[in-house]
């Protein structure tokens, strides 16, 4: 009896009961997936046959894989599409609901209706707005005299189209961490301005922005990392098309790995992206206390 | 703040057409569904047809199992919830308020698989699968996801906010670590634990890369791959279409709308990811 109640105030048998079940679920399906994909990456592998080991040939291959390059280039328009656009309209907005504004949450509801809905959803209904003839985007540019562009068809205006879906999806979400990072910065500050005479550029520019710097750094980065992982939107609305057009990162993995089932070949592709996440979330990590201003 | 009324205005007319731009597709969605086929393609577009008709959502169910999808969706959603709220608040417990070697070296190992992209472990998930048998089965969309590190490390910072003399005076009356855990812990974590709810639903039911690959037919489809492969077979029956991305995003809409703290605070909650 005494030694059953010595085990049961015993903090390693108790660690062990309640971590058991997670741990193996983290280790199964988190860390050693995460391991064996690194392991992967410097294999050939179909499935099926035998697996070879190449050392570093998946990623030497993909530095002259002309469709690798491109597929990059084209996760970059991207990112750079819908983050500095994403995030000046999505500040714009919050500021604009920090005044002293009535129905302050049915704004934010409607802002919010299109981070809800999945992105399936929501890559199904804009490509019934980018139809070139009856779509409604192309009726609303008619009324200003502007003759649409076949959006998802033209390979010049199918990554534009999906950038500004994507914004359109995400800005509410940016919206309320602005909106967050506003109501923290002290009233005080903007009175005592407002005593030097300061207008409302001045306040903006002197005290909004260097204080709002935390946030918008962090939602800079979190956009940037989420870009570089865009698919959902891609696969529904364009598959990745015309042609290459549209084609990114994790489009190319995903071809890769389960159309032309090259395991090896997308694990490396898979690893290129994490380093690239990596780096950002490291710069995020290191260089914080250099960019931003706290007060 | 002094009241500026020009400020003001320009706020108003921001958020309006802002909200504007926001809610107009989904407008859109709605009055297509109801459309006449011979509606749907004339220009100008009209925002109402004739009449309302109700045999799109009709042809949904004719063409598509979308109720089967829906159960298969919830089914699998309220499992992974389920799941993912007892191995998190758990392992939470452990990291939180017991002591064992190489605690806090496992727990950076948990930190340090945050900022790995989801789909690094994509392929080996889906050799894994693939040798388990699970191909094309919902077990491949549940099991791997009861654990997160994403939850562990959320309910581990909950935790650390509960007093420890509430521990210590449960401990002299002689509850066990699980005592304290739930009875004390678990009730008094239930806003953290509806939003972390709340956040793994979204992830869950929005997941379409994982049900993409895992699941090949269709009784087995979720809401996503569902709607995904409707619009493969039908692009351009907008009508229709319309009516099958009505019906899959009403579900969450309406429980945005009744829980839209918990929604706001849960969507949030990804920006500490990573």
């Amino acid at each position: 009896m005494e030694r059953f109640r010595r085990i049961i105030y015993c903090d390693n048998f108790w660690a062990l009961v309640f971590l058991l079940p997670n741990l193996l679920g983290f280790l199964l399906f988190i860390l050693i997936p995460i391991l064996a994909s690194f392991g992967l990456s410097f294999t050939q592998w179909d499935l099926l046959g035998d697996i070879s080991w190449v050392g570093l040939g998946n990623y030497t291959e993909l530095l002259s894989d002309k469709i690798f390059i491109q597929v990059f280039w084209n996760t970059l328009y991207y990112s750079v599409g819908t983050v500095p656009l994403g995030i000046a309209i999505a500040l714009l907005l919050a500021i604009a609901l920090n005044q002293k504004i009535r129905g302050v949450k049915f704004y934010r509801g409607a802002y919010f209706l299109p981070v809800v809905s999945s992105t399936v959803a929501v890559a199904v209904v804009w490509q019934w707005i980018y139809n070139p003839e009856f779509g409604l985007l192309n009726y609303v540019l008619s009324l200003l005299g502007i003759d649409g562009p076949s959006w998802l068809t033209s390979t010049v205006w199918a990554m534009p189209a999906i950038i500004i879906t994507s914004i359109w999806k995400g800005l509410g979400y940016n919206m309320l961490l602005f909106l967050a990072g506003l109501q923290g910065i002290p009233k005080t500050y903007y009175e005592a301005a407002e005593i030097d005479g300061a207008n409302w550029f001045n306040k903006f520019w002197k005290i909004t922005l260097p204080l709002l710097s935390p946030t918008t750094f962090f939602v800079v980065i979190m956009s940037v990392i989420s870009s570089f992982q865009v698919f959902d939107i891609i696969y529904v609305m364009t598959e990745g098309g015309p042609g290459r057009s549209t084609s990114v990162l994790v489009h190319y993995l995903y071809q890769n790995a389960f159309q032309y089932f090259r395991m090896g070949y997308a694990s490396a592709i898979a690893y290129i992206l994490f380093f690239l996440v990596f780096i950002l979330t490291l710069i995020q990590l290191k260089r914080q206390k250099n960019w931003v201003i706290y007060y | 703040m002094k009241k500026n009324t020009k400020l003001i205005t320009i706020s108003y007319l921001v958020l309006g057409l802002g909200a504007l731009t926001m809610i107009m597709p989904f407008i859109w969605m709605v009055s297509t569904s109801f459309k006449a086929l011979s509606e749907v393609f004339v220009f100008p577009p009209t925002l109402f047809g004739e009449k309302l008709l109700w045999q799109n959502y009709l042809r949904v169910f004719e063409r598509f199992p979308f109720g089967l999808f829906f159960l298969n969706s919830l089914k699998i959603s309220l499992v992974v919830i389920l799941g993912q709220l007892f191995t998190s608040s758990m392992a939470g417990f452990a990291f939180s308020r017991l002591k064992f070697p190489w605690r806090d070296s496992l727990f950076a190992l948990y930190l340090g698989t945050l900022i790995v992209p989801y789909h690094v472990t994509l392929i080996p998930t889906f050799i894994l699968m693939r040798t388990f048998g699970w191909i094309d089965t919902h077990y491949s969309l549940i099991v791997p996801s009861m654990v997160s590190a994403f939850g562990t490390f959320l309910m581990r910072q909950f935790f650390l906010t509960i007093p420890q003399d509430l521990v210590e005076a449960a401990k002299i009356d002689g509850c066990t670590p699980f005592g304290v855990y739930y009875r004390i812990f678990m009730p008094l974590s239930k806003p953290a634990i509806a939003t972390l709810g709340v956040f793994i639903f979204m992830g869950s039911w929005n997941d379409f890369i994982r049900p993409l690959i895992f699941i090949n037919s269709i009784p087995k489809m979720t809401v996503p791959l569902g709607l995904a492969f409707m619009q493969g077979m039908y692009s351009t029956d907008w009508a229709v279409l319309m009516a099958g991305t009505v019906i899959s995003v009403l579900p969450v809409l309406i429980a945005f709308f009744l829980a839209q703290e918990y929604f706001v605070q849960g969507v949030t909650l990804s920006g500490m990811k990573g």
